[in-house]
């Protein structure tokens, strides 16, 4: 992918984007077993995977649903969607 | 003998304008506008190079940038391609791989020994014995390469230029003009490029003499050279494809990054040699190769020509040779004339003889070609009992093609093996990428007039979002034009399948049964396809033969991968220049002004020190003395600076950092530590409170934009109500230290500097020689001081009032070694090099930081939780003895333990202060704990013996940058 698709600001080249991974929400209460997973492991089965992208020149997170296999983003997020709590 | 025609009517030279050039040392001359290999034939020098491995002499083969044996040597350049290079006055030319002369090559006489070096003879022989592997491998390396570098080059510079269109048309032959110009007229915006310098492909060298294509000529021609919507680059090759339709397209004088939206591909096919005994003699050349050389350059190679044909296009090689005045001697068609048509009515006409059902048996000549023996075809070989020999001195292989689909390939697309065509054609293609013309199977002109329209209007529909697909295979030719077998066994062999690498049709067959049956393990093995044309005249052959071999269908077998380039791209136009943003402190001009010698800090530059640059050591020196004794000035503006604020400021903070920020006091600073998921250390700084919900932030240089970038995830995904203002580049600052700091900087400001109202680590708002500004009482250097935050454009002119005022105390500017030092004597680590991408705070005893039982959660917390019990490393302070080299121990030297690595340096200095060599060294765990001294493993072999000694070194109770030290420890 040299170009990315994003549903809000249009196709932007993706030198202007820091990929930051699939969506996880930290597993706050979690064993260590699942805490290391959470840590060291990601998936790699090609998907449908809600990705978090960060815009540099805006300084903007774009939350995308992107086709591993043929790059295509195939819907935005809204980031209301994907928040989490942790804990205070 | 006179090898140069009359006037061709599509033809590229100048006659009005000679060139001279020498090959050789020979002079010759020649026309502007001949390629190094026409400008030579038309002088009679029909050998041009010596083959890669048996130094045969070969000659032109192509003219169409993949004559892999026409490789010349320029004074400035190896292994020019002299089919398709323009000639230039004076050249002086050689020939790459020839020992001696192409007439007299001494190295010839390996082809005696051909015998005893089968395929993989390299692989299984010069292994063992080992010790003279050296030997061998001397000879071979001398033996084996083609041109010499020339290492005194001159470096060139290329410049790169971006483009952006619709649709870019690869090839502006009759399938890509005809494609473009319909694109245009549905108003894209096309780009159209071609390798040659001129427009036309084949229409203007298969074409040439056809009257019912002339009108039809001229005005694709002329409309697509003034087409509003056309952007035209001859001499232009699309070298590869890349994601997104993004194309580096290669011009001669740099390349172009093109991103289009579409690509359609015209790029037409490649003629494939028949493969017989001495196949590779001078003088047999494919077809449109010698049509090249007649229409582009007006040149004949020979006088009487056989034609080895099994399609249309050998006729019509024929009629066109006839015409340029080379006698032709036989058309040899390898199948039933029958299905030749009008164009073999026409040869007939002009009393030519035809035999049908026949091969090429054999080449025969000593130096060049100089008869052929042809015979019935009978099995996989002739009928000798009927053979003829003809005399002549050229012959045309017009046997068959395979499309130039290889940026198809790279693109992800899928070619079939097509069995009425014999030929690959394409089977799926990847969004936006378009095929038409003879690579499609289309050859008629009406099929590929109808094939480009075609296409040009699917590409249309694509780029208006509209799903169509087309049927492939409409315009799609019902004959073959490429013959499934055009390979003929010969007992003697030396029926070459691949020119680059010497390959003879045995190799292949041995090389199949020694087990390399599969056509990437057959390529891997034999090198087929892996000379100078990568296989653009060999695969398709090798394909053919492994696929009988092992009785599979040419799709079972399939062919080897297409990476870029599609063609060989000189250095210079991938050479980038420096083309990353510098950043420059406000200050920059002062510092210039004061010899500071800059280097660089992630994106900024910062002075290393001030002074003469062969004085560096002292001056650095002299700066740290400076601080520890007076007062020091040094300026921190790339420090990364970020207001943040809002309700849940404090919660952002505490989330993201490890020590707890909410229980900071209002104008009070605190030591931010910040590591990932997984513990380890990525950032610190410092963390001011200004307000309840009003926080300033500080960043280290190079991790300024990355905190930044962390902070906001928090604020999005956690749904915080903060804003962040990333201030780095609007703000300028200033650190002041030594003891003489308050002194100077009191008279110049409204906040009061006294113990009880601005304490150590207090951070307060005032004005500064009238600007607004923010202090900030930081160790720092471990010397009282402050950092004054301020304006970027009340920089320069506070640093010079501080610099007059500092005047009668022996101010000094100091740069970043010195602060190094500084700081490294206070036994503060730089994140990124006292760490690394697996320290966590336990490693470098920063446990104090790291608050497990009274925050709920910070980031990483679960990790370092399970790892404060089970560190492996330790950083250790350690310092040389007195007396001891200055420049002896450097960053990343080792320490060694009984021959064992137990650590490394991460940083090391002289510390005046101390009067002795001081540092940090990561130590494994267990002989950290051990109290064994340091052994430093130095550059020349040496162990220097260290010892090892508590953090800080310098005033450990930290009395000179505080008189009432606040604990951090919360």
């Amino acid at each position: 992918m040299k170009l990315l698709d994003c549903p809000v600001i249009g196709k932007r080249p993706i030198s202007e984007f820091d990929y930051m991974g699939e969506i996880r929400i930290p597993p706050v209460d979690a064993d260590e077993k699942t805490w290391s997973e959470y840590v060291f492991n990601r998936k790699g089965a090609p998907c449908s995977l809600r990705e978090a992208w960060y815009h540099r020149p805006t300084g903007r997170w774009y939350v995308v649903v992107r086709n591993t296999v043929t790059d295509e983003i195939e819907a935005h997020v809204d980031i209301s969607e994907v928040q989490y709590e942790l804990p205070a | 003998m006179n090898y140069r025609l009359e006037p061709q009517p599509y033809e590229w030279i100048s006659r009005d304008k000679t060139i001279r050039f020498t090959f050789e040392g020979r002079e010759f001359q020649a026309f502007e506008g001949d390629s190094i290999s026409s400008g030579l034939l038309a002088n009679g020098q029909l050998i041009l190079g010596r083959s890669f491995k048996y130094h045969r002499p070969r000659g032109a083969l192509t003219l169409a940038n993949h004559d892999a044996n026409a490789l010349f040597q320029t004074e400035a350049e190896p292994n020019v391609r002299g089919d398709v290079v323009a000639l230039e006055p004076s050249m002086k030319l050689t020939a790459c791989n020839v020992n001696g002369t192409v007439a007299k090559d001494k190295d010839a006489k390996i082809e005696y020994v051909a015998r005893f070096l089968p395929v993989g003879f390299y692989y299984k022989t010069f292994h063992k014995p080992k010790k003279f592997f050296p030997f061998w491998e001397k000879m071979i390396r001398s033996k084996a390469g083609l041109g010499h570098v020339n290492t005194q080059w001159d470096a060139q510079r290329q410049s790169k230029s971006y483009a952006f269109c619709d649709l870019l048309v690869i090839g502006a032959g009759l399938s890509g003009m005809q494609s473009a110009l319909a694109a245009a007229d549905a108003q894209l915006n096309v780009v159209l490029v071609d390798e040659n310098p001129f427009i036309g492909g084949s229409l203007d060298y298969q074409l040439a003499h056809e009257p019912r294509v002339k009108a039809l000529r001229e005005s694709l021609k002329e409309s697509v050279s003034t087409h509003p919507n056309i952007r035209l680059y001859t001499s232009t090759l699309a070298v590869g494809w890349y994601t997104d339709h993004y194309l580096p397209l290669l011009t001669p004088h740099g390349m172009i990054k093109l991103r289009s939206r579409a690509v359609i591909h015209a790029t037409g096919v490649m003629e494939q040699p028949a493969v017989f005994r001495n196949n590779d003699l001078p003088g047999v050349m494919m077809a449109s190769g010698i049509q090249r050389l007649i229409s582009r350059y007006a040149v004949k190679p020979g006088q009487n020509a056989l034609v080895l044909t099994s399609n249309v296009e050998g006729y019509r090689a024929a009629l066109d040779m006839f015409e340029a005045g080379i006698a032709v001697v036989a058309v040899v068609d390898m199948e039933s004339i029958a299905q030749r048509g009008e164009w073999a009515e026409r040869v007939l006409a002009k009393g030519i003889r035809v035999l049908e059902k026949h091969g090429i048996y054999e080449a025969i000549g000593r130096q060049t070609l100089q008869r052929a023996i042809v015979a019935p075809l009978s099995g996989e070989s002739c009928d000798l009992s009927k053979k003829e020999i003809f005399d002549c001195d050229l012959i045309a292989m017009s046997v068959g093609w395979v499309p130039a689909a290889q940026l198809i390939y790279q693109a992800g697309g899928k070619l079939s093996y097509d069995d009425t065509l014999q030929q690959f054609v394409p089977e799926f293609l990847p969004k936006g990428i378009f095929v038409c013309g003879r690579l499609n199977g289309a050859f008629t002109v009406d099929q590929r007039i109808a094939d480009a329209k075609a296409v040009a209007q699917e590409a249309v529909a694509f780029l208006k979002g509209q799903k169509e697909s087309r049927d492939l295979t409409q315009y799609r030719d019902t004959t073959a034009h490429s013959h499934p077998w055009p390979i003929i066994e010969h007992p003697k062999g030396k029926n070459f399948i691949d020119f680059d690498e010497d390959l003879q049709l045995k190799d292949l067959k041995n090389a199949i049964l020694e087990g390399f049956d599969n056509i990437e393990l057959l390529k891997r093995f034999s090198t087929v396809g892996m000379g100078p044309s990568q296989g653009k005249h060999s695969n398709m052959n090798a394909i053919r033969v492994l696929a009988r071999s092992q009785g599979l269908g040419i799709n079972a077998t399939g062919s080897t991968t297409a990476r870029p380039f599609f063609h060989p791209v000189p250095i210079s136009a991938l050479a980038g220049r420096r083309f990353r943003p510098e950043r420059r402190s406000p200050l920059h001009a002062w510092h210039e002004a004061h010899q500071a010698k800059f280097m660089e800090a992630g994106v900024w530059l910062r002075p290393e020190y001030y002074g003469a640059s062969s004085a560096r050591l002292d001056c650095i020196q002299e700066e740290v003395e400076a601080v520890r004794s007076r007062l020091g000035i040094i300026d921190v503006s790339t420090l990364g600076k970020i207001e943040v604020m809002g309700p849940d400021a404090a919660r952002l903070l505490d989330l993201a950092y490890t020590m707890k920020m909410s229980t900071l006091k209002q104008g009070m600073t605190r030591y931010a530590l910040m590591v990932d998921d997984s513990g380890v250390i990525i950032d610190d700084g410092i963390v001011g409170r200004l307000a309840s919900d009003q926080f300033y932030v500080t960043a280290t240089t190079s991790h300024a934009d990355a905190t930044y970038k962390i902070l906001s995830k928090y604020v999005q995904f956690c749904g915080l109500n903060v804003r962040l203002v990333n201030r780095t580049g609007s703000l300028a600052a200033i650190n002041l230290a030594g003891s003489e700091s308050r002194k100077v900087l009191a008279p110049l400001t409204s906040i009061s500097l006294s113990e009880s109202n601005f304490p150590y680590l207090g951070m307060r708002e005032g004005l500064l020689c009238g600007y607004p500004v923010r202090l900030i009482r930081v160790g720092f250097v471990g010397e009282l001081g402050y950092e004054i935050h301020l304006p970027h454009n009340a920089a320069l002119e506070v640093w010079q009032r501080l610099m007059v005022a500092g005047q009668a105390v022996g101010i000094k500017p100091f740069g970043v070694e010195a602060q190094r030092i500084l700081r490294l004597e206070k036994g503060h680590i730089i994140i990124g090099q006292d760490t690394d991408g697996l320290t966590h705070p336990y490693e470098v005893g920063m446990s104090w930081a790291v608050p497990l039982n009274s925050k709920a959660w910070f980031t990483g917390k679960p990790s370092l939780a399970r790892l404060k019990s089970s560190c492996q490393r330790q950083l250790v302070g350690f310092k040389l003895a007195q007396g001891a080299p200055k420049n002896l121990v450097k960053e990343c030297h080792l320490v060694i333990d009984n021959n064992e690595m137990v650590g490394r340096v991460t940083s090391v200095a002289y510390s005046p202060t101390q009067q002795c060599v001081i540092g940090l060294v990561m130590l494994d765990q267990p002989y950290a704990d051990t109290s064994n001294p340091i052994h430093i493993r130095v550059d020349d072999g040496r162990l220097i013996r260290g010892e090892r000694c508590s953090l800080p070194f310098y005033d450990p109770e930290g009395i000179r940058q505080t008189s009432a030290v606040e604990e951090v420890l919360v």
